[in-house]
């Protein structure tokens, strides 16, 4: 099903004129209202109209995360503070937030793109939608919240949390469609069938859009087993506009980036360089249409790349891969790169083992250990230790295999990992600390 | 002739012992063998007990893993040898054992203990062959 159906099925030769045509239009905006822009141009002896290619994006400066925090509050903002309708601010554990504001042009975009994403998964107004991301500073909730208010789905508010809540409330209302991180719809799941005896799958729920963290196609079909459901994978980030940069279609394979409103580059996180097509790397994404906040070649830290192939969806817009991980989620053990996502997909190989693990980094002797705390389940929990012993090793030595380095796996009892109702927090790195 | 054992995973953390055992004697759950396998990391506890689905169903409950396993109480001779004896036995009837811990009853004369070999009922033939007391369910529990 599509929203919009014209510009989502343009043929790419139209779609790239219209990036062009936009691209040109933002860099000058960006150039003449913002003055951190101005100062970047100058410096990188830039003019914009020297932007007359789309692969003239090249020669324009990157945005990092590092830059938005440095003009905190208001320091990107194209418009004055009257003109701004929304703001929204992503978390400052590191520093000081981001801050993003909208006009009322771009929530309509906003409001468009998350439309455009849930009807392509099926949503239509005869759906009930529980919005179970945070509402607030964080995009999540009003981003689902405005898409389906476009679309005209009935929307249950209910923001994370309140476990208990949630499935008395999907089971009462009948909702069809749940969004949320999909390690909260693992939990979600885990909690109706162990403390309220509910069997997800009796619920009326159909599709579900999951996002704002990194998860696996393992994850993905336990998720859709337990519930019965079809999940699909959501991408967004506040600094671009919040969940609807990019959405599954019914393929499962890859998601759609809206590319009329962002355009999508993806480098080499070392050198900048852009790759060639197919090859895994950092996205950096330039909003085409903002007002509020124009954001020219955000570097993302997320690892993708572009899925070439077309779409049997009908949909001209180029596709990446899930998020593979994050520049900074890179773990660097002895030397070598690896992703918690790794670790992860080795471990459900391994049958009956639930996702439900802990990656400890420590370096007890100026060396390097990575210990993987993995929940016992029922399903593989043995009165002998041989069994058990045996499972542990198979374990790591599938993480072995995955990754190249030997782990260290300890099987802790259930439930005894801390859950959490955001983001789960899988790494915990002790080597500065000893 | 089968008995069932309730086993338990344990995490090596302090005082998770004493709370399964605090979860059966909340539950009046009675211990007739216990025995722990442990490694560095983990323990399993097993437990012949007077109601295992009772035990089960308890511990489930205080969110300890589980599993019900069959095994045999085997009576043996309450002297040097005894054991070695009904061993002997199934080592020529080429069966390994898996474990092997003791009851902290006696029946008469008897030491029982439990044994859980690689093939339980050719276990059963071979000692009831042999005319080793094996110890039914009901006798078991109301020990």
């Amino acid at each position: 099903m599509f929203w919009n159906k014209e510009i989502e099925t343009l043929p790419k030769e139209k779609l790239k004129e219209l990036q062009l045509e936009r691209l040109k239009k933002v860099v000058k905006y960006a150039y003449e209202h913002v003055s951190y822009y101005r100062k970047k141009f100058e410096e990188a002896g830039l003019k914009p109209e020297d932007i007359k290619t789309l692969e003239d994006i090249r020669f324009i400066p990157f945005t990092s995360k590092a830059d938005l925090r440095e003009v905190y509050p208001f320091g990107m903002f194209a418009v004055p503070l009257s003109e701004i309708v929304e703001i929204h601010s992503s978390s400052g554990t590191t520093g000081k937030p981001v801050v993003i504001g909208y006009t009322k042009e771009d929530i309509e975009v906003w409001k468009e793109v998350m439309a455009r994403s849930l009807t392509m998964i099926g949503v239509t107004k005869d759906d009930i939608i529980q919005v179970a991301y945070g509402y607030g500073l964080f995009t999540g909730g009003l981003g689902f919240h405005y898409g389906a208010l476009a679309i005209g789905a009935t929307i249950v508010p209910t923001s994370a949390g309140n476990t208990r809540r949630q499935i008395e409330l999907m089971r009462d209302f009948g909702t069809t469609v749940l969004a949320c991180t999909p390690s909260y719809a693992l939990y979600l799941a885990e909690y109706a069938q162990d403390e309220m005896g509910i069997d997800p799958r009796t619920l009326k729920l159909r599709v579900g859009s999951f996002g704002a963290e990194m998860w696996t196609e393992e994850m993905r079909k336990e998720i859709e087993r337990r519930f019965g459901i079809k999940a699909y994978n959501v991408y967004g980030l506040t600094e671009i506009i919040g969940p609807g940069v990019a959405h599954e279609c019914p393929a499962q394979e890859g998601l759609h980036i809206w590319e009329d409103h962002f355009y999508a580059e993806i480098i080499d996180p070392e050198t900048g360089e852009p790759l060639p097509e197919g090859e895994r790397g950092e996205l950096v994404l330039t909003t085409l249409t903002k007002k509020g906040v124009p954001m020219l070649r955000f570097r993302t830290r997320d690892i993708t790349a572009f899925v070439s192939r077309t779409c049997p969806c009908g949909r001209t817009f180029i596709r990446i891969e899930r998020i593979r991980g994050r520049t900074d989620d890179m773990i660097k053990v002895r030397g070598v790169m690896l992703f918690p996502y790794q670790i992860e997909k080795a471990i459900l190989e391994v049958q009956g083992i639930e996702p439900h693990y802990q990656i400890i980094l420590t370096r007890p002797h100026y060396l390097d250990e990575i210990e993987v705390q993995i929940e016992m389940s029922k399903e593989v929990f043995s009165d002998e230790v041989r069994k058990i012993e045996e499972l542990r090793r198979k374990i790591e030595k599938r993480i072995e295999e995955t990754v190249g380095i030997r782990v260290k796996v300890t099987l802790v009892e259930p439930k005894s990992l801390p859950r959490s109702e955001g983001k789960a927090k899988r790494v915990i790195d002790k080597r500065g600390l000893s | 002739m089968k008995i069932k054992q309730i086993s338990v995973f344990l995490e090596n953390k302090k005082g998770r012992l004493y709370e399964a055992l605090n979860v059966l004697a909340q539950a009046e759950i009675n211990i007739r063998a216990l025995s722990i396998a442990d490694t560095s990391d983990f323990g399993i506890l097993r437990m012949i007990v007077n109601n295992p689905e009772k035990a089960k169903e308890a511990l489930e409950g205080a969110g300890f893993t589980t599993k019900i396993t069959n095994v045999l109480a085997v009576g043996v001779k309450d002297k040097p040898g005894g054991l070695a004896e009904v061993l002997k036995i199934l080592y020529e009837g080429d069966i390994n054992v898996e474990y092997v811990y003791a009851f902290v009853e006696k029946s008469g004369e008897e030491a029982l203990v439990v044994l859980r070999t690689n093939n339980l009922d050719k276990t059963i033939d071979l000692l009831q062959q042999k005319g080793v007391k094996l110890l039914d369910s009901k006798t078991v529990e109301s020990l």
